[in-house]
């Protein structure tokens, strides 16, 4: 393999598992914007989404389309259990008590999955049988493809959701000003609901695209969760295209740090990365600098 | 020092439950010393009674583990930043224990000594790069350091001897003698901890601990009120990693061997629910959940793997119904029964100013002010002069930049162009804490005051700024926090929690909280709004006694008659742009400040 394929392989596999980081990052913007809190569990929706997904599956024995649109269903209930349980009863206090009960959740999710699936990772279907093809010495995963479409699709979705149908517009005015958009007659807390609903099924989403090239493991969650939000502070704290610039922006860091730099420190990339851009730009790259309004 | 024994208070007319509360008082100091004897016997209990090894390593791990524990009391309760890699800390001490004794032939209270000093090191600078953005990055950025703390223990075998971790480690000597022995260490252990106990119980009445907790209370009032927060948020964290150090050491010399499971981001966690559970903010409820969490486990055995799955349920649980800890709840319940006595405050001296009135230079000069968001010109070039001693009131409609000039004039937003000038200073490029310490208060339309705080302590924030021009002692800053509360009237409140005030009680309690620091130059945002009539005659009262203190006065006021009666000049602001300046009869008169608030056409009047 020519040192140029070499590098353009490890561009595409950098973007795919990227894409991954975006999704969940999508879903930390949303709540983040909804509720001006972290959600730590926003990693663990696409862990659990795809413990949904292996269920369906080796348990169910369920045909692979049949058990996709289950699964976002289950993280869909998922989410409005998560907001009635965990953000809810805290909605009137300050962010340090949510973000700290959602940090519990994060903890309790993933040892209650533990206790039902054991430690063992499992290994969970492509959503194509194909391995992939070559192009220009370039080896295209048909998994890694599929996620790159998919996180296309979720984007264009979001995109055209928010921008023009009535439901995104009062989510964008909820997030803006609860209060105002109380005074004009917008059920503020349905509103949140359906933010971690969306934002749930979102992760759950990336959990089941992810799945087949990680394995599905307890663990899984925290650590995209990790480089989730060092990708949304790179793009910019808050701001939807950055988020997802930011993910695909990590993905290839750690890939060619991979490759070039060194695998078991792997992980570490992403949160040099975010130290210094903390350090030089910590508005991010889209982000405004950030002022309290007095 | 002026501030009488408590006999003063005793004796002075207390209130109606304060007779039958006396006897129940004194047994509950009794009780109090009770406590403190069996604290300092239990120690010594297992040189007595034979006690299973076992037990004794469940108490030293407990009592190192409070240490760490009551670093987060200080970061999480005290400062309310959210810190998740506590472990690595803890771990940065245990390592450099066990490599500096064991590599490097240093001797254990050297050891100890380089773990804190990398452990503030490391702390100093991540809390630098991370505190200056807020709350949210300290959270994740502790676990990356974390994450990669973890990866750097596995991975890097040559140094750290990987995965199978380090045996062998050494006990300290003390005075010549090995504390080999576990009973002996472990009351070595609890020796350290009721130290580390105390200095976190001291904390809080000190500067240093009402900085901190100005700043959880309410970040920009704090900087508003001449707290340096970032300083205090880094200083708060590196004491918080300092106190991890000096936990890890022990725990690496008490029990002799080290791995990095013993350190990973499941230890972070422990660390934040013992600290929640037994309560955040006092270190007797950091150190009851350490021992509570680190017993459960025991009495928990049959709930096998999942036990971490109640961890999580229960920081959830806590957080909804307990979010004040255990420790919270029994201090509730304690002063329940012994209500705290009222404050003791003797004979209060009277406020005073008394700036010279001699420099007759304006105090505050505006040069050419512009702040523009995007492409909104909310201030577009004015020219202001305040004179010395005097009241000047900035009015407009509404959206015509008052707010805004005001916070561009304290810092909190940095002009686009223009100049700041204090009392002959340039401090456009300076923070608000910086423009507090050269003289510059300040209240908000939306009052900020730290909720939890006593009106005492509110006002004492206020008062310990930079270059007050009082003594530096505590009792001189009570002393002053006392007399200016005195001023406002609200001396009788000075110990309730002014979250717990009505209304216009906390708009005095924010005026007395600037007017403590002394300000040259006081800025008012609105102070009558929402005051009823005789809350704004009283407030009016208040204006025009100050002035009698050579203090100079800018406000932004929407209610005209209040501001006819106490304003010496007005300015006038329409579009971001000054219409209009003079005396308040000159003003009123003006064609052009008819013109904006009667809604005439604007042009026509310019």
């Amino acid at each position: 393999m020519s040192n140029f394929s070499f590098n353009l392989q490890l561009l595409f596999s950098g973007l795919a598992v990227g894409a991954v980081y975006s999704l969940v990052a999508l879903g930390f913007v949303l709540i983040i914007r909804a509720t001006n809190v972290v959600n730590f569990a926003q990693g663990d929706f696409a862990m659990i989404g795809a413990f949904a997904m292996v269920t369906m599956l080796t348990a169910l024995k369920l045909p692979y389309w049949i058990a996709f649109v289950l699964a976002l269903a289950v993280m869909a209930v998922f989410g409005v259990i998560f907001n009635y349980a965990v953000y809810y009863p805290l909605r009137n206090r300050s962010f340090l008590p949510v973000i700290i009960s959602t940090l519990g959740a994060s903890i309790f999710m993933q040892n209650a999955v533990l206790g039902i699936f054991g430690p063992q990772p499992r290994p969970l279907e492509k959503v194509f049988k194909t391995p992939g093809f070559e192009v220009a010495g370039v080896f295209l995963d048909s998994q890694y493809l599929v996620i790159l479409a998919v996180t296309l699709i979720a984007v264009a979705f979001q995109y055209f959701f928010f921008e023009h149908t009535l439901l995104g517009k009062k989510l964008q005015a909820t997030s803006q000003d609860k209060d105002m958009a109380r005074l004009v007659g917008i059920p503020v807390a349905w509103m949140i609901a359906i933010t971690f609903v969306y934002s749930a099924t979102l992760g759950g989403l990336a959990g089941i695209l992810i799945g087949p090239v990680l394995f599905v493991s307890i663990g899984m969650g925290s650590i995209i969760a990790l480089k989730a939000f060092s990708a949304t502070v790179i793009g910019g704290f808050g701001d939807v295209t950055g988020a997802i610039v930011g993910g695909l922006l990590l993905g290839v860091v750690e890939s060619f740090g991979a490759a070039y730099v060194s695998v078991p420190y792997k992980d570490a990339f992403a949160f040099l990365l975010l130290l210094v851009f903390l350090l030089i730009r910590p508005q991010g790259i889209f982000g405004e600098k950030i002022s309290e309004k007095a | 020092m002026t501030i009488q024994t408590s006999t003063a208070g005793a004796s002075a007319p207390a209130p109606a439950r304060a007779p039958v509360a006396a006897p129940s008082r004194r047994f509950g100091a009794g009780a109090l010393v009770l406590l403190m004897l069996l604290a300092a016997a239990l120690p010594l209990i297992p040189f007595v009674v034979k006690v299973n090894p076992y037990i004794l390593n469940i108490f030293m791990q407990a009592a190192t583990y409070a240490v760490a524990v009551l670093g987060m009391t200080v970061v999480l309760g005290y400062t309310g930043q959210i810190h998740l890699g506590q472990a690595a800390f803890f771990g940065i001490g245990a390592y450099s224990v066990a490599l500096g004794t064991l590599v490097l032939g240093l001797n254990f209270w050297l050891a100890l000594l380089l773990g804190i000093v990398l452990a503030s090191l490391a702390g100093f600078i991540l809390g630098l790069t991370t505190l200056r953005v807020g709350g949210h990055y300290l959270a994740m950025v502790t676990i990356s350091f974390q994450v990669i703390f973890d990866l750097i223990l596995t991975n890097w075998i040559a140094v750290t001897r990987g995965p199978d971790g380090i045996s062998g480690i050494g006990r300290p000597s003390l005075f010549g003698y090995t504390l080999a022995d576990d009973k002996a260490y472990l009351a070595f252990c609890v020796l350290v901890l009721y130290l580390v106990i105390f200095g976190v119980w001291w904390l809080p009445k000190t500067r240093l601990g009402r900085a901190m907790q100005s700043v959880r209370e309410n970040e920009m009032a704090a900087e508003v009120s001449g707290v340096a927060t970032l300083v205090v948020k880094v200083v708060a964290f590196t004491m918080c990693s300092a106190l991890g150090a000096v936990g890890g050491a022990l725990y690496a010399a008490g029990f002799a061997y080290i791995s990095p499971d013993n350190f990973s981001f499941k230890i972070s966690i422990e660390f934040l629910t013992m600290t929640l559970l037994g309560g955040s903010q006092s270190p007797f409820g950091g150190a009851l959940g350490t021992v509570l969490l680190i017993l459960l486990p025991e009495w928990l055995r049959f709930l096998k793997e999942i036990y971490m799955a109640a961890y999580g349920l229960a920081v959830i649980l806590i957080m909804v119904f307990m979010p004040e800890g255990i420790w919270g709840i029994v201090m509730r319940a304690w002063r329940r029964l012994w209500p705290r006595r009222p404050l003791a405050h003797g004979a209060v001296e009277p406020f005073k100013l008394d700036f010279p009135l001699t420099d007759t230079a304006p105090v505050l000069q505006l040069v050419n002010v512009q702040k523009h968001f995007g492409g909104v010109r909310a201030v577009d070039g004015i020219d202001i002069d305040v004179a010395r001693g005097t009241v000047h009131a900035l009015i407009g409609p509404n959206g015509s930049g008052k707010t805004t000039t005001l916070n561009v004039l304290n810092g909190i937003y940095r002009p686009t162009a223009g100049q700041i000038i204090v009392d002959g200073k340039d401090l456009t490029h300076t923070s608000p804490h910086v423009r507090a310490g050269h003289g510059v208060g300040r209240t908000f339309q939306n009052i900020r005051l730290f909720p939890a705080l006593s009106a005492l302590e509110n006002v004492m924030i206020g008062a310990q700024r930079a270059h007050n021009p009082i003594e530096r002692s505590e009792s001189a800053l009570r002393r002053r926090a006392l007399s200016t509360l005195d001023f406002v009237g609200l001396l009788d409140r000075a110990d309730q929690v002014v979250r717990s005030l009505p209304y216009g009680h906390q708009r005095l309690v924010e005026i007395a909280r600037s007017l403590a620091g002394s300000p040259k130059l006081l800025l008012l945002d609105e102070p009558a709004a929402g005051l009823n009539q005789t809350e704004k005659q009283e407030l009016v009262k208040l204006l025009k006694r100050l002035r009698g203190h050579g203090i100079t006065i800018f406000l932004i006021e929407h209610d005209m008659g209040l501001i006819v009666q106490v304003s010496d000049r007005i300015s006038v602001l329409n579009f971001g742009r000054k219409i209009a300046e003079g005396t308040p009869d000159e003003v009123l008169r003006h064609p052009a400040v008819i013109a904006a608030y009667l809604g005439e056409s604007v042009h026509a009047a310019a």
